[in-house]
């Protein structure tokens, strides 16, 4: 409805149903509310209702023990961290390599880009705690002089070996994903298939390909606490020496709150990323999956 | 003298679509022929226009004459060298030619400006600012000087393929080549960019264009060819082909286009 001077004011049917969606979003927002004060009070009084409640909260839940290990266990966290830059950092850069070897058609490359397809199979395929344990034990059994023998090293490399296959199908996917139609328009302008990849196809792969990627690194994170099997003291082992002998597991809740707080900021990071660029949609709208009516 | 561009008996095929995705390796007769023995001839200055329903082989001649895809037998004759020969640098042979595709192809990640310097730097190996003050020129030829700093997304239909026609200009091109470059546009975009080619038809430039509009054709061809599975069925001047046809297919065809 428009006033004489031209100024827009809602009609009587746009305010009536105004006033609906705002009753609507009411109704939703209180649904919402007794719907989660149900179910957290249904799962407090299940959990602390248990016969062991009690047992178990002095087993886990001690804040004074939580205190008196923490020292070691942010120590631990600390190689948990180098670990994860070093291999987040190589396996990315090798990942990357194996991707473009394997994309490109430079006969020189062959063997690089069949030992990519045989490597890839083979390190998507088998666990990695798995290959850990191959690493970590069988390395040190050849006796090579130069090859460093702590946990850290075997472990952080164990870890490359197996993300390295997987950011490789990341980035694969992002090459492929650019469409046949700018290879054509750049060899056309007479590019070189090796300036193609360079400035038209790479550009645009790891754009497409930033959010797996990040998913990767923040999966990379938690998993380098996986080294702990080797014996290096890492957050996950410095909670095990605290928990030896005196039978209290608050320790591992220690440290799995400790990679939580790692590792939640990086989701989030990458969630808003996402969102930013159009993908996805927030979790935590009260409404559910998007706005169609 | 030579003519600019010749093709002599060139046959291109793909390979036929499956059954199943467990079917054999196809055989030479299971495929499908799109350029059946083409010849034709491209004079310097001249413009010549293809024309033909969807799939009569277009588009693949543009791409074979560009060398994006390989032919299985026949000569592509560019001033007189055989450019379908392997030996011959491809990215040679493809930087003295221009091509405009249907969707633009701008590349996204890259300012107008950088899509259009980017063969001046790579291939032609000039200076980047060297590159970059032909670019702003060809840009501004083309009506763009005030959407350099955009990106292609931030375009119109129009403003995205008169970008993409400069990029194919700046290297100077001695053949262009122009494939269905109005079909993604909006109606009402389609005269801008037929306009700007229509003045490059006027200053000379050597032109071998796939088209649908029948318009256009008649405005800018010295030649049309009619293709029909993978031959030139007709081909004459604009008038004979496209007012006078001899053959029953092209009269067929230029019906269903009025109907």
């Amino acid at each position: 409805m428009t006033t004489p001077d031209g100024v827009w004011s809602p009609s009587p049917l746009a305010q009536e149903r105004a006033a609906f969606r705002r009753a609507q979003r009411r109704r939703s927002a209180l649904v919402a509310l007794v719907s989660t004060v149900v179910v957290v009070t249904t799962v407090v009084l299940v959990v602390t209702g248990a016969p062991g409640w009690e047992r178990a909260r002095t087993a886990f839940f001690d804040p004074a023990y939580a205190w008196e290990s923490l020292p070691a266990i942010l120590d631990g966290l600390w190689l948990n961290l180098r670990v994860w830059v070093v291999a987040g950092v190589v396996g990315t850069v090798l990942g990357l390599g194996l991707a473009v070897a394997r994309t490109s058609r430079v006969p020189a490359l062959f063997p690089l880009r069949a030992f990519a397809v045989v490597y890839v199979d083979l390190f998507r395929g088998v666990p990695l705690l798995l290959v850990l344990l191959l690493v970590g034990f069988g390395l040190p059994a050849l006796r090579l002089p130069w090859l460093p023998s702590s946990g850290a090293f075997l472990g952080a490399l164990a870890i490359v070996l197996t993300y390295t296959a997987y950011i490789a199908e990341v980035f694969r996917a992002g090459i492929e994903s650019v469409h046949p139609s700018q290879v054509a328009a750049a060899r056309s302008l007479g590019l070189t298939r090796t300036q193609t990849t360079r400035r038209v196809v790479l550009p645009q792969a790891l754009r497409n390909v930033t959010a797996p990627l990040a998913n990767n690194l923040v999966a990379l994170q938690k998993d380098s606490g996986l080294i702990s099997v080797l014996g290096a003291v890492d957050a996950i082992r410095a909670a095990q020496i605290a928990t030896t002998g005196s039978y209290n597991f608050t320790p591992y809740v220690v440290a799995g709150a400790l990679f939580f707080l790692v590792s939640f900021p990086l989701s989030r990071a990458v969630d808003a990323y996402q969102a930013r660029r159009g993908w996805g949609r927030s979790i935590a709208t009260v409404s559910g999956a998007g706005d169609i009516r | 003298m030579n003519h600019l561009l010749s093709l002599r008996g060139v046959r291109k095929t793909y390979p036929a679509p499956r059954d199943s995705g467990l079917g054999r390796r196809s055989a030479p007769a299971e495929r499908r022929v799109v350029l059946d023995g083409i010849d034709l001839d491209v004079d310097r200055h001249r413009c010549v226009v293809l024309v033909g329903a969807s799939g009569s082989g277009k588009s693949t001649l543009l791409r074979v004459v560009n060398l994006l895809d390989e032919v299985d037998d026949g000569e592509i004759l560019l001033d007189g060298e055989d450019v379908a020969d392997p030996r011959l640098d491809a990215n040679a042979v493809r930087a003295r030619m221009g091509m405009v595709f249907q969707a633009y192809n701008l590349f996204p990640h890259m300012r107008v400006l950088d899509n259009v310097a980017l063969a001046p730097r790579l291939v032609h190996r000039r200076p980047a600012a060297e590159a970059e003050d032909a670019a702003v020129e060809m840009l501004r030829r083309v009506g763009l000087a005030h959407k350099v700093t955009a990106y292609p997304d931030q375009l119109s239909g129009g403003e995205q393929q008169r970008a993409a026609i400069a990029r194919a200009l700046v290297n100077g091109p001695e053949l262009l080549l122009l494939d269905e470059v109005t079909s993604a546009l909006d109606p009402e975009l389609v005269g801008e960019v037929l306009d700007l080619l229509a003045e490059l038809r006027a200053e000379g430039r050597t032109m071998l264009v796939a088209t649908h509009e029948m318009g256009f054709a008649r405005r800018v061809a010295d030649e049309v060819c009619f293709l029909h599975d993978g031959r030139v069925h007709e081909r004459g001047t604009p008038q004979q082909v496209l007012d006078t046809p001899e053959r029953d297919r092209t009269r067929e065809f230029l019906r269903r286009l009025t109907s």
